[in-house]
């Protein structure tokens, strides 16, 4: 069975390089986050949109490198149920943040 | 993307068909993915409601997060290596990285706990105000998901201890402890920037 694997070692599954540049990346762009937030160069909502960028495309990093998503027709139905979940998400995320703020101001708690 | 040509190139010469449980795996990951949502969700409605207790501005600190990220983010890698290793079926370092990946582990887990301990002797424990208890029930969530991941590594290292060569059976569990482990790292990618980092600007 060992055997078996170390014929397709590193295949499909990212290899040492895979991990390398996954790593640095990630590396790279969580420096850039806690930096821009301590160097306090940018005005707030500026700050906050700089390190949603960055949070965003460190999870695709980790994603493909890390998690090994990829488009090939084998991880076809992983990918459905990925973004099925993401849209999920991202509709109760908003939809809460957007009604309760609205329910806030008419009962003008804040 | 040059990954992209490597994995069609690595398919055409050999088919890896991952058992069903993997994908079954992946599909709980999902539901787990909802679980988090739902917190952050909380946690962007009542990040602001302090209740005239501590902000998050004057609760944090940022070299403590750091090193938290850092302990986290490269037990990514180290367990990545040890994936590595499995394919190649060397069991010593796999069980070698999989130690490493642990002990990284742990030392997040111990920092989040000091960092609870300190808080709640501050008297900014869960109980003071909504946002407080968001962000107790959100980051313990994670560190209870990270404790649950200890468990298991330290499971596959005892249930590799004896064996002589990796199963498709325990390369599926090593597999499988990749994604939950993996998926831990985004979801901490998410409370940094959200809980901690833009409660500080």
């Amino acid at each position: 069975m060992s055997n078996d694997h170390s014929a397709h070692s590193e295949s499909g599954h990212g290899g040492a390089g895979a991990y390398a540049i996954g790593f640095v990346l990630a590396v790279i762009l969580t420096a850039a986050s806690f930096m821009i937030v301590m160097g306090h160069s940018l005005s707030p909502s500026g700050t906050l949109m700089a390190i949603s960028v960055l949070a965003a495309i460190q999870v695709v990093v980790h994603l493909i490198f890390f998690l090994h998503m990829n488009t090939t027709a084998e991880a076809k139905w992983n990918n459905n149920v990925f973004f099925f979940t993401l849209m999920f998400v991202a509709i109760f995320i908003i939809g809460t943040m957007f009604i309760m703020t609205n329910t806030a101001e008419h009962m003008m708690s804040r | 993307m040059a990954h992209d040509t490597t994995f069609a190139d690595a398919h055409s010469e050999h088919e890896h068909h991952e058992l069903p449980t993997v994908f079954g795996f992946w599909v709980y990951l999902m539901t787990d993915c909802i679980i988090f949502g739902s917190l952050f969700a909380v946690f962007a409605v009542l990040h602001n409601q302090f209740n005239g207790g501590p902000t998050g501005k004057e609760l944090f600190e940022l070299s403590g997060l750091a090193m938290e990220t850092a302990l986290l983010l490269i037990s990514s890698i180290t367990y990545g290596f040890g994936m590595i290793a499995a394919h190649k079926g060397e069991i010593k370092s796999v069980m070698m990285w999989l130690a490493v990946t642990f002990l990284l582990g742990l030392g997040f887990v111990f920092l989040e706990l000091k960092e609870f301990a300190h808080m709640i002797a501050e008297g900014a424990g869960p109980d003071r105000s909504a946002f407080l208890s968001a962000f107790f029930t959100l980051v313990s969530t994670h560190g209870l998901h990270v404790s649950c991941g200890l468990i298991w590594i330290v499971t596959l290292i005892v249930q590799l201890a004896g064996t002589t060569a990796i199963s498709e059976r325990m390369m599926n569990k090593l597999t499988m402890l990749s994604l939950f482990w993996h998926f831990l790292d985004i979801v901490w990618i998410c409370v940094f920037t959200y809980v901690y980092l833009a409660s500080m600007i």
